[in-house]
């Protein structure tokens, strides 16, 4: 296991018209190389803010990355990187999919130009070989005629070709890092699959480490290596797929599972709906922040911020269940919550 | 896209005919005939002949069917009814020459200006150059060009004796009516092109462009600056109008024999076969000028070229 | 277990669990503003836009009072005071009839506000119906009727303007606002109509139709507060427009006529005297320049305010 990425204590703020939103309060997580770990939670809860701020894609001075936070890269300090080396860093190192192809390509750029741009940037091509090579990636993510489609505008491609389109983008320069925020939300169930299995393989062909931001736990069950549950900002629960599915431990990784539709339960039975909201996150919070939603909640978890009680290597989690003083409780697993 | 632009030519002829039909129609409206004071004490006999002249004598319609034809087949807008023997026609093209030097002079300079104003607005939001340049537009949009034309005036020819004051035909006369006239297509073109560019700056796609790793500058000369000019074409037909109607003002200050100068003059004159004439060459020139726009909208924009497939 | 973070021992019965009896975590903690609340409140930190509101409230106040204060009727003629520049007794000087400057401006100021005022009012009644019904019904007479505004749009508007007042020749008033909202409308209509119909398609005015809200509700609710803005917004660059137009008209002699006046016709008027006299034309040029830059300032303002989308 050989760590590229470090996050430390990340705070992401935006200033707004009512005061300062705390959107990131201290994630903090290490990627390690051609691995795939999932940013689990509700909208709103920093996941998206956390994936772009590892690009330093956050605007300023609406959006700030707090003093304090430490992304690194590979040892590279990412938060004080200078325009040229980030400018390097951004596709070349890591690079980003996002949620809607509809929108996130230039309407007026063909994609052929579009893909290489990027090579142009990072692999110094010429236009010849460029165009060459994204003749290549397009052909790599399964796009039927490539050679023609290189010319195409975006408002001629499908949204799943669009997608497609942006992955090609995304790996012209075989990054180590992608970041895929939502990259399915968008389009249509079947299409969904298709991205998914294309990911997959791409992962497999080119060892790229992926960061994957959603709130579909198929996705994560099929796809990622570890997943980190997040929250108001914070990391509640992390660990390996198997242990998130088979063994989680906080009340809000169970309150998701059981939000998702399987053909195994009962075709009758009412599927699960989590109650209220996540908090504001211009409050302050200096407790469990899922304590007013929590079906377990206890009085401390209202007082005091839980720690992070280490239950492997690999698995941790926030919650004042772990406390030796807190009640027995069974798991949605049906496990004992305290082991 | 044939049928596209084919579709446009279609509406344009329509409109062009609409509006020298209405313009005829209203001329001739007139209470009294075009002809009554200046022919009024003119011998019975001479009156007559006159009338025939222009053809008065006959009812409305067929006066109407004669100028249309005289129009499509040989482009003839008849004969000034002020200045007998001065075809309309022939006016308006030597007119147009002058005024198209000092309108297109400052539709360009304005656009130039306008643009490289708009852009470094756009790219120091709310930072003193943006502050300088928004005041220029504002100034731009609000100070008429009658006030402006004569402050200039003032300054650079009576008080310091830098430019002359009026008159045609050296280059100097054109500095100050070609700064004046374009002062509004610089403000407007300042303020369009900075808001188009801050919108665009906050799509998607620079999103995109940017975690590719595209440097702040190629992210604004290749994604940003395209999709904000495109819009900018559209209000380009604004802009010629505006220029037309500024140069009535202009041409009257600065001394310039152009053809707003002749206009106004004509009004002034009641000559109505030079107003008919001129409205009608307005007219024309400016639907033109609107289906031109149109048709390199459509090819400069892919999502246009689409659209007039279908 | 991990009890090392843990400082000093918790009291055991702080372990009870109270589960989720109360839903604390659904107060929303910022402050809920309504939409025209909001919109006041952006509208008031924008410091420039109140400023130029305040200027035009000083403005109106004054084009009704000013003819009054010095004493002097705008249109008195006083043979011996021909040209003067500004003094103690007249405070903006007086012009070539000599008649007092300030009484003149003042009441000037009034036929132009006036005129900019129901030019706005005009072709926004005109415009709103006009749009709403092409809206309303769609299909072919929405077709129908843009089309009848694209040919009138796609000729100058002082081309027009210029026309009408050539023909109809009276120059009176009445016919000066005929020749200015004759085609004026036309923006507010396709405005309108442009609003109107991205509405009637919009997720929220469907959902509130298969919800069963009553139509007129949706209208009221809905369409109209969300239209509203953008009225508002037209009515404020409308009247600047109209004031320019008629300042236009006056300055080439086909606008106001004379004994009354406006500040185009002030300014024509000092056009020709200007290097003797600039005084005559430096006070309507302020006033003129003054007033379509605060509408412009405040039209601005109102946009962004209004403007749901820049909300932050």
């Amino acid at each position: 296991m050989e760590p590229i990425l470090e996050v430390k204590d990340l705070h992401v703020s935006f200033n707004t018209y009512a005061g300062e939103v705390k959107a990131v309060r201290g994630v903090s997580f290490t990627l390690n190389k051609g691995e795939t770990l999932a940013f689990v939670g509700e909208s709103g809860c920093g996941k998206t803010v956390t994936a772009k701020a590892i690009l330093r894609l956050l605007k300023p001075p609406f959006a700030e990355i707090k003093e304090g936070s430490e992304i690194r890269y590979q040892g590279q300090d990412v938060v004080h990187m200078d325009k040229k080396t980030l400018s390097n860093y951004r596709g070349e190192e890591v690079s980003m999919i996002f949620q809607d192809p509809m929108t996130s390509l230039n309407p007026t750029m063909k994609i052929g130009k579009q893909i290489m741009e990027s090579l142009k940037i990072h692999k110094h091509l010429n236009k010849e070989q460029a165009r060459k090579e994204a003749i290549e990636l397009l052909r790599l993510v399964n796009i039927p005629s490539p050679e023609t489609r290189v010319d195409s505008y975006p408002h001629e491609l499908s949204g799943g070709m669009r997608q497609r389109v942006m992955i090609a983008i995304a790996l012209a320069c075989s990054p180590s890092i992608l970041i895929a925020d939502e990259p399915t939300t968008a389009l249509d169930v079947t299409i969904q699959i298709q991205i998914m299995d294309l990911l997959k393989d791409l992962k497999t062909k080119l060892g790229t480490a992926i960061i994957l931001v959603t709130h579909d736990l198929g996705v994560v069950a099929n796809f990622a290596d570890r997943v980190q549950v997040m929250y108001a900002g914070q990391v509640l629960e992390r660990g390996t797929t198997r242990e998130i599915f088979q063994d989680s431990r906080h009340p809000y990784t169970w309150a998701l599972l059981s939000s998702v539709p399987t053909l195994a339960k009962e075709s009758k039975q009412e599927l699960y709906a989590l109650k209220g909201t996540p908090p504001d996150l211009i409050l302050p919070l200096n407790h469990c922040p899922f304590a007013a939603r929590c079906e377990h909640c206890m009085q401390i978890c209202k007082e005091q911020m839980p720690p992070e009680t280490v239950l492997s290597e690999t698995h941790k989690v926030s919650c004042w269940l772990q406390h030796p003083d807190a009640p027995r409780t069974i798991t949605f697993h049906g496990k004992e919550a305290r082991s | 896209m044939l049928k596209f632009v084919l579709k446009r030519v279609f509406y344009m002829l329509l409109t062009l005919f609409i509006i020298i039909t209405v313009t005829f129609f209203l001329m001739h409206s007139i209470p009294g005939d075009p002809l009554a004071s200046m022919a009024r004490n003119l011998p019975d006999q001479t009156r007559e002949n006159y009338y025939a002249k222009y053809g008065l004598d006959k009812p409305v319609w067929e006066q109407y069917l004669i100028f249309m034809k005289n129009l499509v087949t040989k482009g003839d807008l008849g004969e000034s009814i002020r200045y007998p023997g001065r075809s309309v026609s022939d006016t308006l093209a030597t007119n147009s020459q002058v005024s198209g030097t000092t309108g297109g002079l400052a539709l360009l300079l304005g656009i130039a200006i306008g643009v490289t104003l708009g852009i470094i607005a756009a790219l120091n939001k709310n930072k003193w150059p943006d502050y300088l340049v928004m005041f220029i537009a504002i100034l731009g949009i609000t100070v008429p060009v009658f006030v402006l034309a004569a402050l200039l005036q003032y300054f650079f020819t009576v008080q310091f004796h830098l430019l002359p004051t009026t008159g045609w035909g050296k280059p100097s006369n054109l500095v100050l009516p070609v700064i004046v006239l374009s002062f509004n297509t610089i403000a407007t073109y300042a303020r369009y092109v900075k808001s188009n560019m801050l919108e665009v700056m906050n799509q998607d796609y620079i999103l995109t462009a940017e975690a590719k790793g595209v440097t702040p500058f190629n992210v604004v000369k290749n994604h940003v600056l395209r999709n904000a000019f495109l819009p900018c074409i559209t209000i380009l037909g604004g802009q010629i109008a505006s220029v037309f109607t500024g140069s009535f003002i202009v041409e009257r200050i600065f001394g310039i024999p152009g053809l707003g100068f002749y206009y106004i003059s004509s009004i002034n004159d009641r000559d109505y076969t030079m107003i008919l004439g001129t409205t009608v060459f307005f007219g024309a020139l400016f639907v033109i000028a609107q289906l031109l726009i149109d048709i390199v909208y459509g090819i400069l924009d892919p999502r246009m070229r689409i659209k007039a497939k279908d | 277990m991990d009890e090392t973070m843990v400082k000093e021992p918790i009291p055991k019965e702080k372990f009870q669990v109270i589960g989720t009896d109360d839903f604390s975590g659904d107060v929303i903690a910022r402050p809920q503003i309504g939409y025209w609340k909001d919109a006041w409140r952006r509208f008031r930190e924008n410091k420039i836009a109140t400023v130029s509101l305040v200027v035009l409230l000083l403005m109106i106040i004054m084009v009704i009072i000013g003819p009054y204060i010095n004493g002097i009727n705008y249109e008195d003629i006083d043979q011996g005071a021909l040209n003067q520049a500004p003094s103690a007794e007249h405070w903006f000087g007086t012009d070539a009839l000599g008649r007092d400057l300030f009484s003149r401006v003042w009441q000037a100021g009034r036929v132009s506000i006036a005129i900019g005022v129901a030019g706005a009012l005009i072709s926004t009644v005109v415009g709103c119906l006009y749009g709403g019904i092409a809206a309303y019904f769609g299909g072919a007479v929405d077709t129908i009727l843009m089309r009848i505004v694209e040919v009138l749009f796609s000729i100058p508007y002082l081309l027009i303007v210029i026309l009408i007042s050539v023909i109809t020749d009276s120059h009176s008033i009445f016919t000066l606002m005929l020749a200015l909202t004759l085609t004026g409308w036309c923006n507010t209509a396709r405005l309108v109509r442009g609003q109107m119909m991205q509405l009637k398609n919009q997720e929220f005015v469907l959902a509130a139709n298969a919800l069963g809200v009553s139509p007129w509700k949706i209208i009221v609710k809905h369409l109209l507060p969300n239209t509203l803005g953008v009225i508002l917004v037209a009515i404020t660059f409308d009247i600047p427009g109209y004031i320019f137009s008629e300042a236009f008209l006056s300055y080439l002699g086909l606008g106001i006529q004379a004994p009354n006046t406006s500040w185009g016709a002030l300014a024509s008027a000092a056009q020709q005297t200007f290097a003797f006299y600039p005084y005559q034309m430096f006070f309507p040029a302020l006033l003129i320049a003054l007033t379509m830059l605060s509408f412009t300032l405040l039209g601005d303002g109102l946009r962004d305010a209004l403007d749901p989308k820049l909300r932050k």
